[in-house]
């Protein structure tokens, strides 16, 4: 048609393409960054990255908005009003890094506690762990004990792997997938794919939720199960196959603790601890010989029942024996768990019907021979390709670690860990059952100008490794790895600021953070943080004397601070995916990856590593400078990436390493490393081979090549720990036994929790507020299109999502007579919220929920004053206590799992009421001083500059 | 008044799966992203960073509750485009000739130097698939990527839309639905696609797929042995059977 315009049909996209790793969430998927005239003009996923193949979701593809965003911070500023004012002063690096150092170097020479450094989202905590290490404060950790420390924990402590970052469904082999509250989040696009290929083989998909959105949506089944109680439901599930005989019993025989024998002997220091024989080994009692054997010794016949009289003439009886005459109790019965999780009795049997049918009658088998770790060869793989995955549901309660053991248990019962079709670990993982990382930051090990002797983050065994000074106190500012929360292995960033303010445990002088927006949505009790970030003692001074704060952009937490180090976008900087760290493995492939800057900033701006890695060599940290006190990276961050050592030949990347680059895991450094790195696409996998890409935790040859390449400490299988014997050893402490006792307040709720068989208890907030004062559980979840993209200032993804509305049942709608839009306050023991209504079915009947973190406060972010964020959107955090309410004893502990001080978000109860209508969501805060910032642009034409301009 | 051609050479168009689309916004933004800077540049956003943001966007999802019977209901996510209808009155109604479907491939476009933002084209669309970019004057619309599609600078697995590059789940497919043999016209027909408001006569090329339940027929459960064996607890039948069962294995 000759009427038709010409078109450009091969406009070129950009000068170049640029291949590094997204930082738009935690997934870290690849990106190819189109770079024309020296800005970003396309994002699109790498599709030879392992983790995300090429597609992208929707934050990453809003990318350019996040890296042009107006609310960026431009030069180093120190505070000249008071806090919050928004006052400040633009100050040189030079000025910035000597306040810094000069804070820094008298809390070292005088009592390195006094800094408290957490680090928020950071991706490079091998970093920021070991610098923290090198100025031997005992305060470290990042955001993990905010975030989903039960589900890390919980795997780690049973089978040494975990949901997410350290094993994934077998996507290709699956066909079942049972998927526990997980609505949005964790993960990202393997998630998308792992459930687009799963729906498209016809694989059925069952979701655990008490909101039907997101994955939920297509899921083929929805359990819209009670806030807190999938612990019970999984109980159930667990009854029932118990109850049908459906139980892989080789499995549990050959790769579990389920025949270890416990010592039966109540009231004694060792009852409930694994009878074990002369080299330390816990026994099993064999039914081919007759006798004790080691349970480590790949026994193929031990007993599963019946109590033996161990040499010593006490009794001891078997795990499994122990998890029959729990989970066959009645109080796992279908019926008598229903009305409480919601779940009808027929449903939880079908469910658990399905489970066992496609477990054991629909084995897969993988003609692939391996030989497992006593020397066995075996000419197949057996799947039982039945795969869960669960995360933020789970972990955010304060039954968080139990019931994340409890799925694991489930999952182990039916045989699919690690098989095909099952779950799968990625490497490094499996680790061992726990990993042999202990934490550090005692007393006795913390001393000034010292560095620490070892990592602040670990796996308690017992009372032994808690970290307490000398009256039994927390030796932690969080009050990590003391009584209050003994296995915390990722810390407590949520109760830093209160604890700092209220001196419990004790005072500090510096507070240093990186990335988290801990004066806002990631922060509990937001006003009464505010309040400790600005309260002062009697001469007027600030309880928190001094904090610095790193981040990109112009957060809520900025104003708070004294001094702001301004961080670089994701596309500007250096970074390192490490394996040391959190890998971004696949299950068929280890893998590392960086960022390298792709586009110059324009700004006065640095990335954090490279600050804090200018710090340490100004500081002087042994780590950082040379035996002559020269920086030992003064190449900054890159040249850390290449040159650091943690043991010789082990450093941050994997890839590439040797002088000539041909070793892999374990080499010298290489000094073109990065440049290999660059033209791999900014990331380096490591195959595993076929025959160690199943059973790893057992199968000898996967243990021998993860020992040779670094990933594991031993060749010795990890024997899956359906009992956690570490957990009795806290228990046996808090009864009496042992010189590390617990104070008396504590000693009951350690008893009932610390149990070594998983349980369900009911969440504490519940049990803790007036009977029927809150009867609803109020809980958040992230709109996929934000979920873990700090800075809803995108100007793309705002137009999405820039308000939110409470969402409720369309009966309790009804009950309080409210349609769409009108106006409720809902109210917790901590305080009250105003907000707008929208009703729904796919909800729990029991249970409200609103999106995440949508709420803003005004002058932050770079958002007008009269955003809809700030004045329609709202944040349950003011709900939320960061205390529990006071219970039997006086004491107030933190709102979180007793074991691993997981914060409990999901916990929260509340009331509602209709309220008057209303102009605004409350609380309404006092907008916060913009620093002088200039206000951002009232339009957008990104891109025009491009239009009608081809090859 | 615009003509359409007599017939398209190719009939381009979208296979979209609302059986796993999750609603993640993906297509939305990576379809701004790329048409911002391209064909369509750019897409303009008016008070992003105020009271009340707004922009063109050429996809869009929508998030919505179909409810049913006793707890039947479900959540949809639906995303929508320019469907490039094989008898758009979107184009029909142009005054200049600015909207137009292409002969070679059924393409609907705006050429934006002919477009004079009179608006009729969006009044006529019933899919409310054309936008106004308000600061640029000129109506704004899905190209299918016709940037891409046919790109010589681009990788052959690329010439793609945008969206569907970048869908995670794989709930967009692209090709050729003239060609009844092509992937994406099997694929309507394995599984039941759709016109949307077909009654409407515009007969949209895109087509969308409908959502589906995966079951599992389980068998029941063996037969339940008795609750307890004779004289004894749940827990003891249980472990009489774990004990046959082992008895039977070899060393």
């Amino acid at each position: 048609m000759g009427h038709e315009p010409r078109i450009d049909l091969h406009a070129k996209v950009g000068d170049h393409v640029a291949k590094t790793t997204c930082y738009m969430c935690a997934c870290r998927c690849g990106i190819d960054v189109h770079v024309r005239d020296g800005k970003v003009r396309y994002i699109e996923g790498n599709r030879d990255h392992p983790v995300n193949r090429g597609v992208l979701c929707g934050k990453g593809s809003a990318g350019i908005m996040q890296h042009y965003s107006p609310a960026r911070l431009s030069a180093p500023m120190k505070r000249v009003g008071p806090r919050g004012s928004g006052r400040f002063e633009e100050i040189g690096w030079d000025e910035a890094l000597q306040i810094a150092t000069g804070w820094l170097a008298e809390v070292r020479r005088t009592d390195p506690r006094k800094l408290a450094f957490f680090t928020g989202r950071d991706q490079s905590q091998s970093l920021t762990g070991y610098w923290a290490m090198q100025f031997g404060t005992p305060n470290f950790a990042a955001h993990g004990g905010f975030c989903s420390v039960n589900m890390a924990a919980g795997g780690l402590y049973t089978f040494g792997g975990a949901f997410w970052e350290f094993g994934d469904p077998d996507w290709e082999h699956t066909r079942y997938f049972l998927l526990f509250g997980v609505a949005e989040d964790h993960a990202s696009n393997p998630i998308k794919i792992g459930i687009g290929k799963l729906k498209g083989r016809g694989v059925k998909v069952v979701s655990v939720n008490p909101v039907r959105t997101g994955y939920n949506a297509v899921a083929d089944e929805w359990v819209g199960i009670r806030p807190g109680t999938d612990g019970l439901f999984v109980g159930a599930l667990i009854q029932e196959l118990f109850r049908t005989r459906q139980v892989d019993l080789d499995y549990l025989a050959r790769y579990t603790n389920a025949p270890w024998l416990v010592i039966d002997a109540p009231g004694m220091a060792d009852h409930g601890l694994f009878a074990r024989d002369a080299e330390g080994n816990p026994m099993v009692w064999s039914t081919a010989t007759g006798d004790f054997a080691s349970g480590m010794a790949g026994e193929t016949a031990p007993a599963m029942t019946g109590a033996r009289v161990l040499p010593d003439g006490r009794r001891a009886r078997p795990v499994f024996e122990m998890m029959a005459e729990r989970y066959l109790s009645d109080e796992y019965a279908p019926e008598a768990v229903a009305e409480r999780c919601g779940v009808p009795a027929d449903q939880t049997r079908r469910i658990a019907a399905e489970l066992a049918h496609v477990a054991f009658r629909e084995e897969i088998v993988l003609d692939r021979p391996w030989t497992d770790a006593w020397g066995r060869r075996h000419d197949r793989m057996i799947g039982r390709p039945v795969s869960m995955h669960a995360m933020r549901g789970i972990s955010a309660h304060s039954n968080g670690f139990q019931t994340c053991r409890m799925i694991h248990v489930l999952q182990i019962l039916l045989g699919t860990i690690d098989c095909p079709g099952g779950f799968r670990y990625k490497p490094p993982y499996p680790n061992t059952a726990p990993p042999p990382l202990r934490p550090h930051g005692r007393p006795d090990e913390v001393a000034p100008d010292t560095p620490l002797p070892g990592p602040h983050l670990g796996f308690p065994l017992g009372p032994e490794h808690l970290l307490l000074d000398g009256d039994g106190r927390p030796a932690r500012i969080d009050k990590g790895f003391s009584w209050d929360a003994p296995m915390s292995a990722h810390g407590l960033m949520h109760m830093v600021i209160n604890n700092a303010a209220t001196r419990d445990p004790y005072g500090i002088d510096v507070l240093f953070m990186y990335m988290a927006n801990m004066a806002w949505n990631s922060s509990m009790n937001v006003p009464g943080t505010l309040d400790a970030l600005t309260a002062t003692d009697e001469n007027g001074d600030y309880l928190i004397p001094k904090i610095i704060y790193s981040d990109a952009y112009y957060s809520e937490t900025v104003p708070f601070a004294d001094l702001i180090l301004p961080d670089t976008t994701y596309l500007e900087r250096w970074d390192c995916i490490s394996l040391l760290d959190r890998p971004i493995s696949e299950p068929d492939h280890a893998a590392d990856a960086i960022r390298h800057p792709v586009v110059t900033p324009e700004r006065d701006v640095r990335g954090f590593q490279e600050v804090l890695i200018d710090l340490g060599a100004r500081l002087k940290l042994p780590g950082f400078v040379t035996d002559d006190g020269a920086p030992r990276y003064p190449g900054g961050y890159p040249d850390y990436i290449v040159n650091h050592e943690r043991k010789p030949g082990v450093g941050p990347l994997a890839g590439w390493r040797g002088a000539e680059g041909d070793k892999t895991g374990v080499g010298a450094p290489n000094p073109g490393q990065l440049d290999r790195y660059i033209a791999n696409g900014a990331f380096c996998t490591i195959p595993i081979a076929p025959e160690h890409a199943y059973y790893k935790h057992a199968n000898r040859g996967y243990l021998d090549w993860a020992v040779e390449i670094g990933f594991r400490p031993t060749a010795a299988p990890t024997v899956f720990q359906l009992y956690c014997e570490p957990l009795q050893r806290f228990r046996l402490a808090a009864e009496g036994h042992g010189d590390r006792q617990p104070p008396d307040h504590a000693r009951d709720r350690i008893i009932r929790h610390f149990d070594p068989l998983p349980f369900w208890y009911p969440p504490f907030e519940g049990e803790l507020v007036a009977a029927g004062a809150y009867p609803l559980h109020a809980i958040t979840q992230r709109p996929m299109h934000m979920y873990h993209s700090w800075g809803s200032q995108n100007a793309w993804l705002r137009q999405i999502t820039a308000e939110n509305r409470l969402y409720i049942h369309r009966d309790l709608g009804a009950r309080i007579g409210v349609v769409d839009e009108d106006w409720v306050w809902l109210t917790s023991h901590l305080g009250r919220v105003k907000c707008q209504v929208r009703l729904m079915e796919g909800v729990n009947p029991d249970t409200v929920w609103t999106w995440n973190a949508i709420g803003k406060r005004r002058g932050a972010w770079g958002l007008s004053g009269d955003a809809p964020e700030s004045a329609r959107g709202f944040l349950l955090n003011h709900l939320i206590s960061e205390l529990l309410p006071e219970g039997g004893g006086g004491y107030r502990y933190s709102n979180s799992d007793p074991i691993t001080g997981q914060a409990a978000w999901f916990d929260l109860r509340v009331a509602i009421e209709k309220a008057e209508p209303g102009e605004r969501t409350e609380p309404y805060f006092e907008p916060l001083g913009t620093a002088g910032r200039p206000a951002a642009p009232d339009r957008l034409a990104f891109g025009a500059e491009w239009r009608g301009r081809g090859a | 008044m615009t003509a359409l051609p007599e017939g398209t050479g190719r009939k381009l168009g979208l296979v979209i799966d609302l059986d796993i689309c999750v609603g993640c916004q993906a297509c939305a933004t990576s379809c701004k992203e790329w048409n911002t800077g391209g064909y369509s540049a750019p897409l303009s956003d008016h008070d992003p960073y105020g009271a009340d943001p707004s922009g063109a966007w050429l996809n869009r999802i929508h998030s919505y509750e179909v409810t049913g019977p006793a707890g039947g209901g479900r959540t949809v996510h639906f995303p929508r485009s320019c469907l490039h209808c094989e008898e758009p009155d979107c184009v029909t109604v142009c005054p200049t000739g600015a909207s137009y479907k292409r002969a070679e491939d059924g393409i609907v476009l705006v050429n934006p130097d002919t477009c004079i933002g009179c608006k009729l084209c969006s009044w006529a669309c019933p899919y409310g698939a054309r936008e106004y970019d308000h600061d640029d004057g000129v109506m704004k619309k899905c190209t299918l990527c016709v940037d891409r599609i046919y790109n010589e600078t681009l990788a052959e697995e690329d010439r793609v839309p945008a969206c569907v590059r970048a869908c995670p789940t794989g709930a967009r497919a692209f090709g050729d639905l003239g060609d009844p043999d092509s992937a994406v016209s099997r694929q309507v027909a394995d599984r039941g696609g759709f016109d949307l408001l077909a009654e409407f006569g515009y007969k949209p090329v895109n087509k969308y797929l409908p959502p589906r339940i995966n079951t599992v027929a389980a068998e029941p459960a063996p037969a339940p042995e008795p609750v307890a064996a004779p004289g004894g607890s749940t827990v003891e039948g249980f472990f009489a059977w774990v004990d046959r069962a082992l008895s039977g294995r070899g060393g």
